[in-house]
């Protein structure tokens, strides 16, 4: 077969590995990741998977980056072919001069293959049925053999593999053993009988520094932990149940009494979502830190509580993992498609505060801040991820606590306040910062109850359907809300290296794809000032960024500009100053899409500036 | 209703109970329901029980849903702190306030409409987690704020005041109560106070899931000829099973009980409750033998009241969640904040 210029590179190419879902596959794909970190080269993986429990597709990325980029590429250069119902596709998705890696036990007829890349048969099923006979270690060994085979081809350190399965099974001496057994088979096989290395190689090297390697959804989870959550109450939907799952695991850990063994927190699996919101309104009423976890149709469920805490002002702390939506939609691909639906969520006059963390690391202290802002604003705060961030192992800075920090449990007017003679008005706006009191139910016999309540009434708490009481409470609502506009994370703004006419906006998981077509753009004389919006409502900062330049292009991940929409209408901006880039189709969004998408729009420019054609 | 303002003014010699509370301290703002209202009964059999209880009146939450009798606990204890949430949601936003502070008396006051339609599944989940509260629903089988519609507890063949016939089963609460698992359940009428007040007492100190059926005509909607909820038709079809006394703190059993016809039963906090036997067959421990007497009775068009089960040492969802005894609410960064040192080994497990 005659092979094309095959691709040589070190430490910079991705490795595509697909498996049948439910195989085992996962863990052995991860081990592969953590390994090429452990040679000090970052890398970013994917989770490509199905909804479904066991025999569909299931793909696992792994981008090996030096340099550090974070975000997905786009193209893959060793294909890891093991799942026959996907062949075709694979083989047909590799970059011409790359590598497909496949089980050659059994022979494939030669149209199946391609002539530009280069391909490798290891007869994986040969040499597991030679060495196991019970089914199941078959086919979980199948999976450590490839990884042996893969680790000789890509030069990489045995040792550094033998390292990490010794930490996975530490004290469960056979199953080391056994599968530091199933790496060598696979790795001696192909020193023996392949040309090893390949072109791509990974190198040791010192780039990842202290940085740590989790799932955003963990990541949230001991950020709940760590603000100080104790009542969860969640329903399970992909991509979130992880965030309740984690939650669940951390506080086994951190939350018991020493002494008494008694948990220091309540998680309750509601049989819905309305369920869930309810139980975190009822204890977050009554001054606990509660939260929920959901995805899209969670959030529709929820709407209505959602409603009850903007207008009742009760604080609750929403995550929501986005997923790709309408209805049911794709339930395990990524969007940031919540956008709306969450900043105005339920009927009437509402507004909420969104938080948009870019990473793990960000979704830890978000997670950990909302319950201050919750409890501060006493409304609904959303964590606002998305499956990219929080299903998906991400590289990312150390998370970090002052101890010396305080939770912030709001305005919260006490026993004694109260016998000290303060006037107590639940809705009664005591600062200007729309911000008012309230008392935790139980506080004192005689003073500080009121009736929480749904319906409009007074300052006092007291049932009215006067207008003039009616507007007056909704105005003071709309001035917490600019109280909370310098509360929230503020956005982070970078310039470019020139002076430039042009920017960019951008939000949560899209970054490390943006940071990387910063680069790809600047190469091609594009030059671009950047804004990562971090929270809604939005710091004054975002309308000066817009009105300081021509074309302020706004990047998201769902068809229709949502983070767009709320620019324009939020801060009365012309949109067409603001160009939409939308990229849609469940998959995380690549640097390639968004160099190439703002790239034509900037060459056009060049054609006619549309400055000129505008005005 | 009535528009004339409650006077704040009350006789010097109102008797107090043991700590020193006035019915009048159990008192709420005035009820804005029609005059003759049921639910004005159980509103003040509400007030009655707890002031026999001597409870202190702001250590109860009274949450409601949407509806005439979740409008209620605005009109009872006003110095407690209430919550009328979202149509249907009382049992979830009961259950979070549960988690947050077990030390308080959770009232969770709702309607047929609120319970067995919209809430049905909160209703239900609700008592299968065994939270520990005190579930009212108030029980006229009619939407009455939009007018007369029936709810999913009007009987098959009862009419409407329009006349229109109901076509569909009617859910009787109290047998999915039972089913479901509550650890007190019983049913009452909101004409008979005398069997009322007790049984919210005894509910209120059980620790566990209590629920309490209170048919309570709608004077507007469903108190005519065809309805099988008006005041005429619950009195001719009312059998009580028993009747109840609540026995707290040191108060000896009454001598006035004639032999052999009193059951006493021991709940978990101490209290006792006297049961006097109506119906010599029934027995309240026996959670099947309940399920079969409703469904009898029901057959012949019976309503059968009382207290219908309950189990004296029930657990709670706290105790399933083995929750620590202090408040959620209460606990401070140093009881929940792991720490910086924590992360860091948290961190290091993560390279």
């Amino acid at each position: 077969m005659s092979v094309k210029s095959p691709i040589s590179s070190v430490n910079d190419f991705v490795v595509r590995f697909a498996n049948v879902n439910g195989s085992g596959s996962a863990s052995a794909n991860e081990l592969f990741a953590r390994a090429i970190l452990r040679h000090g080269v970052p890398v970013s993986p994917r989770n490509i998977f199905p909804s479904n429990i066991q025999g569909l597709p299931t793909w696992y990325e792994v981008r090996v980056t030096e340099a550090g980029h974070l975000g997905a590429r786009g193209g893959v250069d060793m294909m890891v072919a093991m799942n026959p119902q996907t062949w075709d596709k694979d083989v047909a998705g590799i970059e011409p001069g790359g590598y497909l890696f496949y089980d050659s036990t059994k022979p494939i007829p030669s149209s199946k293959f391609r002539n530009d890349i280069t391909v490798i048969g290891v007869p994986l099923t040969a040499i597991t049925n030679s060495t196991y006979t019970d089914p199941r270690q078959r086919q979980l060994f199948k999976n450590i053999i490839y990884l042996g085979a893969l680790c000789a081809l890509l030069d990489m350190d045995p040792k550094l593999i033998e390292q990490l399965i010794g930490e996975q099974y530490k004290g469960k001496e056979k199953l080391l053993s056994s599968n530091v057994h199933a790496l060598h088979l696979g790795r001696d096989w192909a020193l023996q009988n392949l040309k090893c290395p390949i072109g791509l190689q990974v190198k040791k090297s010192d780039r990842v520094g202290d940085r740590i390697f989790i799932e955003g959804n963990s990541a949230a989870a001991l950020g709940a932990v760590y603000g100080g959550a104790t009542v969860c109450a969640w329903y399970p939907i992909t991509p979130s149940s992880s965030v309740a799952e984690a939650f669940t695991s951390h506080c086994k850990k951190f939350r018991h009494d020493p002494e008494t063994g008694k948990a220091k927190y309540a998680i309750v699996q509601g049989e819905d979502e309305l369920a869930s919101i309810g139980i975190v309104i009822g204890a977050s009423w009554n001054g606990a830190r509660a939260f929920t976890a959901t995805s899209g149709p969670g959030i529709s469920l929820m709407t209505e509580f959602i409603g009850l805490s903007y207008f009742a002002e009760i604080p609750a702390v929403i995550m929501n993992i986005q997923r790709a939506g309408p209805s049911t939609g794709m339930p395990t691909r990524t969007q940031q498609c919540d956008i709306i639906a969450c900043a105005y969520a339920s009927h009437g006059d509402t507004k909420h505060v969104l938080l948009f963390p870019e990473d793990p690391a960000e979704a830890f202290e978000f997670a950990a801040a909302c319950f201050d802002l919750a409890e501060r604003l006493q409304t609904t705060i959303f964590l606002m991820l998305d499956l990219d961030i929080g299903m998906n192992h991400r590289l990312c800075r150390p998370l970090k606590w002052d101890d010396a920090r305080q939770y912030d449990r709001g305005k919260v007017m006490t026993a004694e306040m109260l016998e000290e003679g303060r006037d107590f008005g639940r809705y009664l706006d005591v600062d200007g910062d729309g911000i008012p009191f309230r008392t935790y139910p139980g506080t004192h016999p005689t003073k500080g109850s009121y009736f929480t309540r749904g319906t409009s009434r007074d300052r006092y708490a007291r049932y009215s359907e006067e207008g003039a009481v009616y507007a007056d409470n909704m105005q003071r609502l709309v001035r917490k809300f600019e109280t909370a506009q310098d509360m929230v994370p503020r956005p982070l703004q970078a310039n470019a290296g020139k002076p430039t006419k042009y920017g960019v906006i951008y939000f949560g998981s899209t970054a490390p794809a943006m940071d990387e077509a910063i680069g790809i753009l600047e190469a091609r004389g594009h030059h671009l000032d950047r804004m990562r919006i971090r929270a809604f409502p939005f710091h004054s900062s975002v309308a000066s960024f817009v009105a300081d330049h021509d074309f302020v292009y706004v990047v998201e991940q769902n068809r229709d500009a949502q983070l767009r929409q709320l620019i324009v209408n939020e801060n009365g901006i012309d949109p067409v100053r603001l160009v939409p880039i939308l990229h849609y189709d469940g998959a995380p969004i690549t640097a390639r899409f968004i160099a190439n998408a703002i790239g034509d729009h900037q060459d056009h420019l060049k054609v006619t500036p549309l400055r000129k054609a505008v005005s | 209703m009535t528009y004339i303002a409650k006077p704040k003014f009350h006789h010097p010699g109102l008797k107090k109970n043991e700590l020193g509370y006035t019915h009048r301290d159990y008192e709420g703002k005035i009820s804005t329901l029609c005059a003759g209202c049921g639910h004005d009964s159980i509103t003040a059999s509400i007030i009655e029980a707890c002031y026999e209880l001597s409870i202190e009146p702001h250590r109860v939450a009274k949450i409601s849903g949407i509806g005439c009798s979740s409008k209620t606990p605005d009109y009872f204890l006003g110095n407690s702190h209430g919550f009328n949430s979202v149509h249907g949601r009382m049992p979830s936003v009961l259950t979070g306030a549960n988690l947050a502070n077990r030390e308080l008396i959770y009232l969770g006051v709702s309607g047929d409409g609120d319970s067995a339609s919209i809430g049905f599944g909160q209703f239900a989940h609700s008592i299968r987690r065994g939270v520990n509260m005190t579930y009212i629903v108030e029980n006229n089988g009619v939407y009455g704020l939009t007018k007369g519609q029936f709810s999913a507890t009007a009987d098959r063949g009862s009419k409407s005041k329009k006349g229109v016939t109901n076509t569909d089963n009617a859910i009787d609460l109290v047998a999915i109560a039972l089913q479901l698992g509550a650890t007190f359940v019983a049913r009452s009428f909101s004409g008979d106070k005398d069997q009322l007040v007790p049984l919210i007492a005894a509910a209120i100190r059980h620790k566990g899931a209590s629920f309490i059926d209170v048919i309570s005509p709608c004077i507007a909607f469903n108190n005519h000829a065809g309805s099988t909820k008006s005041f005429d038709y619950v009195r001719e079809h009312n059998d009580a099973v028993n009747r109840l006394d609540v026995l707290v703190g040191r108060d000896p059993i009454s001598v006035d009980y004639a032999p052999g016809t009193v059951q006493v039963v021991e709940q978990h906090d101490g209290s006792r409750l006297a049961l006097r036997k109506l119906d010599a067959d029934y027995d309240p421990h026996d959670r099947l033998g309940a399920m079969t007497f409703l469904q009898k009775h029901a057959a012949k068009g019976q309503i059968v009241t009382g207290l219908l089960y309950v189990d004296p040492d029930a657990e709670d969802l706290h105790t399933h969640l083995n929750t620590v005894e202090t408040p959620l609410n209460t606990l401070d960064e140093q009881a929940l904040c792991p720490g910086s040192a924590a992360l860091d080994k948290i961190n290091a497990s993560l390279r």
